[in-house]
């Protein structure tokens, strides 16, 4: 199944490639997550005590608080912060945490990335383009 | 995305650094969201607080105030010096209360570092609120004004009850708004957008401050962050009920905007508020959803030796210290426990001059100001089980504070205050 190619838009451009980390439920900033090291920590959130640091984050959008933004920005300072954000739903909470994440994201798939790409896929982002590519899919 | 040429000035620098840099990161975000232009914003509610760990490590050293601006508030690497704000600027609830930090267990040194940025931001224009409801204590923007506001439940509430127009801003699109009187012309700000998506059914009779809570928690988890309009509601709701209401489905969902027929200003006719041709997902809200709302909000707490206990998240009104104050009035709480209450500095003296606060402190329980438990990530020392009347921060404390949390009315937490034990339960 590698190979996979998604179109999107561009929110924030840039060229990455990494192991992808999925979650079908929304992410929160602040109270969701620690900066410092990236880890979810929003109780009973199925991604609770991971880390999406350098990870290519696929995931529905944001939720909760307006300082959605400045816990992703904080993660960048920390080191923490995932490679790319791939999301389907746009908001002003993903966008401007990821135009200060400063890593490539996109949004508006042609396909539902959820679906497509599973956590531990090999995935290379090219937000330049508007192009998701599954380099090699986890053996599973 | 189309700039005027106003805009285009600022962005080519010919009205300084600041503007410059804080244009080119509503560019961006603008482009990221995919919005068409800019609009004029002359009503913003963000934070120039200096106390969480990340801020105070830039604004320690020296000419630190202005880095921490430049990094945190206009995404800048490059260092520049705070200029006057262009439009009227309020601060939110931040990271400490500079007149309670001792009693709740902060350094001197933050408390000192949060007033020098008060006042290096205050005489830059930056209104001094400290609040979470900066519509309680002066900041109320009329209807159909474009605001850019930050604090989930302060947006929810600006545009659902005040029928004012503001997204979700963050702490760096807020800084650019103040700085260029700007925000990206998306979402919210586009009256096509603010249609009902969903419509509850509120077939159980929500009245008292817990259970707007619960509907709102209910009513969040199911429609994230779509446009609920409730139908059926008997009694009609407050400023508080509906400032609790809001934060709590802001808390479970992402809800910005909601609309109650008989209670918030857009929605003047069912008509009014709905898209022809758009069918609404209909839910019921009743005794079976109120109890999934009470349960999720519980979930996580077993223990009913309590040892702390927060009102006021958001940031309490008048009328619920003045209840607080009725509920402790002539009795101490156990001394195993504290209890620390919440309001907007400018409340806090209308309390003061009331007997509120003495009465209070009287008790053994505390008003406090500028922060919560969760934002400030203050709680007494070796605080395992909390209780608290708002939804918001029971939601939010297990994650950021590791306690266990009872979220309750009022009364069952003033009750676990005086016998240091958990005794609500839905009635």
């Amino acid at each position: 199944m590698s190979g996979v190619i998604l179109r999107g838009r561009t929110v924030v451009g840039g060229v990455v490639e990494g192991e992808a980390l999925v979650t079908r439920e929304t992410i929160s900033g602040w109270g969701g997550m620690d900066p410092r090291t990236g880890t979810i920590t929003e109780l009973r959130h199925e991604l609770r005590g991971q880390s999406f640091k350098d990870k290519i984050l696929v995931f529905p959008g944001a939720k909760g608080s307006s300082a959605w933004s400045h816990y992703f920005h904080m993660a960048r300072l920390a080191g923490a912060a995932p490679k790319a954000l791939l999301f389907n739903r746009m908001s002003t909470k993903v966008a401007l945490g990821a135009v200060v994440t400063r890593a490539p994201a996109m949004t508006d798939f042609d396909r539902d990335p959820l679906d497509v790409i599973k956590t531990g896929d090999w995935v290379k982002v090219d937000a330049d383009t508007g192009r998701v590519e599954i380099l090699r899919k986890k053996d599973r | 995305m189309l700039l005027d040429n106003e805009e285009k000035a600022m962005l080519d620098g010919a009205h300084g650094t600041a503007k410059r840099k804080a244009m080119e990161l509503l560019v961006k975000y603008g482009n990221a969201l995919g919005a068409e232009k800019l609009i004029k914003t002359d009503n913003v509610v963000g934070t120039v607080g200096m106390a969480t760990p990340f801020v105070r490590d830039y604004a320690l050293k020296p000419g630190g105030l202005d880095a921490a601006f430049s990094e945190f508030n206009l995404d800048s690497d490059e260092t520049i010096e705070t200029p006057e704000f262009e439009a009227f600027t309020c601060q939110v609830i931040h990271g400490i209360d500079t007149e309670h930090w001792e009693q709740q267990g902060g350094a001197k040194e933050v408390a000192d570092l949060q007033k020098r940025g008060e006042a290096h931001f205050g005489r830059r224009g930056v209104n001094m609120m400290g609040t979470c409801t900066p519509y309680q204590v002066g900041n109320v923007p009329v209807m159909g004004q474009h605001c850019a506001w930050m604090e989930s439940s302060a947006v929810v509430y600006c545009n659902s009850v005040l029928g004012a127009r503001t997204n979700t801003e963050g702490r760096e699109s807020t800084g650019a708004a103040s700085v260029t009187a700007r925000i990206p012309y998306w979402g919210l700000h586009i009256p096509e957008n603010r249609s009902a998506t969903h419509r509850i059914d509120v077939e159980f009779d929500v009245d008292d401050m817990m259970d707007w809570g619960l509907l709102g928690y209910w009513v969040g988890h199911v429609v994230q962050d779509d446009i609920p309009l409730l139908a059926g509601v008997k009694s009609q709701p407050n400023m508080m009920k509906l400032k609790h209401f809001g934060a709590a489905a802001a808390s479970s969902g992402g809800v910005e905007l909601f609309h109650i027929p008989g209670a918030t200003p857009e929605a003047t006719s069912i008509e009014a508020i709905t898209r022809p041709g758009r069918a609404l997902a209909t839910l019921k809200y009743g005794a079976k959803e109120r109890r999934e709302a009470y349960d999720m909000l519980n979930a996580g707490a077993h223990e009913k030796k309590v040892d702390f206990i927060m009102l006021g998240c958001p940031h309490d009104s008048i009328e619920q210290i003045r209840r607080a104050a009725q509920l402790l009035d002539g009795k101490h709480i156990d001394p195993s426990v504290q209890l620390w209450i919440f309001t907007p500095r400018s409340i806090k003296s209308v309390a003061d001059r009331s007997g509120y606060t003495k009465i209070i402190r009287d008790a053994g329980a505390w008003l406090m100001s500028d922060t919560c438990p969760a934002i400030g990530r203050v709680a007494p020392k070796g605080t395992k089980v909390v209780a608290t009347d708002s939804a918001k921060q029971s939601h939010y404390l297990p994650a950021i504070l590791g306690v266990e949390a009872w979220f309750g009315s009022i009364e069952e937490c003033v009750d676990a205050a005086l016998t240091g034990r958990w005794n609500g339960g839905l009635k």
